[in-house]
């Protein structure tokens, strides 16, 4: 065979083997059944009251890592969905306590550079990770402004049946959207908040106008993180 | 002519390839087993050194073509016998960064959905389009150079090259332009940046490479040309410097900014160092003295200028991608913050020995593709048949 015949034909081969894959698999995704889908009237969210958040309480932390069967005591490498931030305002020397998690963002920057849509926001306004088509790039944790990705650097055990997860792809808090769709109204965090005695994490439907967390946004001054970038959050803070 | 002595030196590259190429693989697959807790990087410096690695080798692989743009589209008589193996290493350059870039992926298996599924609204899915257009873009070009029936189209698939290579490196600054979190990106000046960047890295490696097919045929490189290259690699290491001060000093400006200008520039310990010891000083001054010095400028100045200017490129892109993620996010202005996920502190990344194996595996990758490249069809430049004797 001549050198140019070989190059046409290892050009060739070469393309055949790079598209087939694909090609099978896009019959393979459009054979999959349309699921009932999240609520498009609701906007779920969080409303935290940094005044009642009780300083050395981690109460939130434990229960969310044990809802979600994350690490109880996390490493430098661990998942971590949510977790106690201790502030002080430089000017004033105001010291308090307050919960970061994923700020379920109506403009979420992680969706937008997510490559394959692995990053993507229901209709009811929770933002989650398709861990079947994630890749674990890693770019959404660039984009997000909060830290409120995790990225699963080591093999896991034990998880838990709700909530899969896996090696090598990048997750955040969920808002316990397994909860939610069972018809439960609370989240691990918020629960654990009461059952605590400190009620700083309230949960609740923000499109909802009567329910406390729409109520209480309403009457009372809360404010965004990092309100600057306009993502319209749906969790929220008060008395920060 | 080849000489037994050529076949034998052939061989022994090509396996000093093979065997780092294969290195970085098996250190691809030992990632992949244990997961990035193996590497240095966690939740705050996502993107480590395989990053620096792979964006190098994207960049350089757009700038590297500069020398096939001269010559083609501008219709230089110079830059037209280099033109072949400008698109040899611009392809080999890119084969090298993806490779880096898909095998540092928490799931490389999956690298099928990133073609199966795209967001576009996602920078890194319109890259998927321009780093395989490109490789097809030049794959098309270099046909049309070689291939005697097709040379009249080798102008305007140079001029699609030229337009693509400048889209690509818009795209792969945007990356990081297109970033609203952090302190040390979301700026559009980093997409013509990246552009001035690529011309210096690539014409480096270019000459880097020229230099070394030059002495291995025992052939001298014509000194007017050698000067023109050498002005020519000058010029792009005063406009990119010219371009990463306007950066710093913007930020500097804004008071928002001037904690992150303070630990990148100064306080930042391994950060400042690599930025002025080796970017400015490394990578940008002593490069330009040797490049533009009237009593220096020669072959062996021109080859040492390059290969500064590719370690301050490493040092640039160590800064810049390290760097801008060891500062924390300020998710709190105007607040000091501590927390167990390392809220408020600088992060200490070390790199870990799989991620320096893999991108050295990745620079293998494309340095074998050069030498097979090179032995297997015409690379070498070939001035005196270009100048019509």
């Amino acid at each position: 065979m001549s050198r140019r015949g070989f190059l046409g034909m290892a050009a060739a081969a070469l393309g055949g083997v790079m598209l087939a894959p694909g090609i099978r698999l896009i019959e393979v995704a459009q054979a999959a059944a349309p699921s009932a889908g999240a609520n498009p009237a609701a906007r779920w969210g969080l409303l935290i009251d940094v005044n009642q958040c009780a300083e050395g309480c981690n109460a939130c932390v434990k229960a969310c890592n044990a809802e979600n069967g994350l690490d109880p005591a996390p490493t430098r490498t661990s998942a971590q969905w949510i977790r106690i931030v201790q502030v002080k305002e430089t000017k004033t020397n105001r010291a308090a306590q307050l919960p970061v998690m994923c700020q379920h963002c109506a403009e979420p920057p992680c969706v937008d550079v997510c490559p394959t849509g692995a990053s993507f926001k229901r209709a009811d306004g929770i933002v989650l990770v398709d861990r079947h088509s994630c890749i674990g790039c890693r770019y959404c944790m660039m984009a997000c402004p909060y830290k409120a990705r995790s990225f699963v650097h080591e093999n896991l055990s034990d998880q838990k049946p709700d909530v899969p997860r896996g090696k090598g792809c990048v997750e955040s808090c969920t808002l316990c959207v397994h909860r939610i769709d069972r018809g439960e109204r609370v989240t691990a965090c918020a629960e654990a908040c009461a059952r605590a005695g400190h009620h700083a994490i309230l949960f609740g439907d923000l499109n909802d106008p009567d329910s406390e967390i729409a109520r209480r946004v309403r009457e009372i001054g809360s404010t965004a993180l990092r309100a600057d970038l306009k993502l319209r959050t749906a969790v929220r803070y008060l008395g920060l | 002519m080849r000489t037994p002595q050529d076949t034998r030196n052939f061989w022994l590259l090509a396996v000093l390839g093979g065997v780092l190429t294969l290195a970085g693989l098996g250190a691809a697959h030992y990632m992949e087993l244990h997961g990035h807790v193996v590497t240095g990087m966690d939740n705050q410096v996502v993107w480590g050194l395989p990053h620096v690695f792979a964006i190098f080798m994207i960049v350089a692989a757009s700038g590297v073509l500069n020398v096939a743009s001269i010559g083609s589209v501008f219709g230089q008589p110079t830059y037209k016998p280099r033109a072949p193996l400008s698109g040899l290493l611009s392809v080999a350059l890119l084969a090298g960064g993806l490779m880096v870039l898909m095998l540092d992926l928490g799931r490389p298996e999956r690298v099928i959905v990133a073609a199966t599924h795209y967001n576009f609204t996602s920078v890194f899915a319109w890259n998927v389009f321009l780093y395989s257009g490109m490789v097809a873009i030049v794959a098309l070009y270099l046909w049309t150079m070689f291939e005697r029936r097709f040379n009249a189209w080798s102008r305007p698939a140079g001029i699609a090259a030229l337009v693509w290579r400048f889209v690509l490196t818009t795209g792969t600054g945007s990356i990081f332009a297109f970033l609203v979190a952090r302190q040390a990106y979301g700026s559009a000046l980093l997409a013509p940046l990246f552009i001035v960047l690529s011309f210096g890295w690539g014409l480096a490696v270019f000459l880097i490479v020229q230099a070394t097919m030059y002495a291995w045929n025992a052939r001298t490189l014509d000194i007017a040309i050698q000067r023109r290259l050498a002005r020519l690699l000058g010029i792009f290491v005063a406009a990119s410097l010219f371009l990463v001060a306007v950066y710093h000093l913007t930020n500097g400006y804004f008071a928002k900014q001037q904690a992150f200008q303070a630990f990148i520039l100064r306080d930042g310990g391994v950060f400042p160092l690599l930025f002025w010891g080796g970017y400015v000083i490394v990578g940008s001054l002593v490069p330009l003295v040797l490049l533009l010095h009237p009593r220096l400028g020669d072959a062996r100045a021109t080859l040492a200028a390059s290969a500064l200017i590719v370690l301050g490129a490493f040092a640039w892109l160590f800064v810049f991608i390290v760097g801008g993620q060891a500062f924390p996010l300020e998710i709190f202005p105007g607040w000091q913050v501590s927390s167990s996920f390392a809220d408020g502190a600088i992060a200490h990344y070390v790199p870990a020995m799989p991620e320096w194996l893999l991108g050295i595996g990745g620079l293998s990758a494309a340095f074998l593709l050069t030498v097979i490249g090179v032995r297997v069809l015409d690379f070498m430049p070939q001035d005196d048949l270009a100048a019509g004797h």
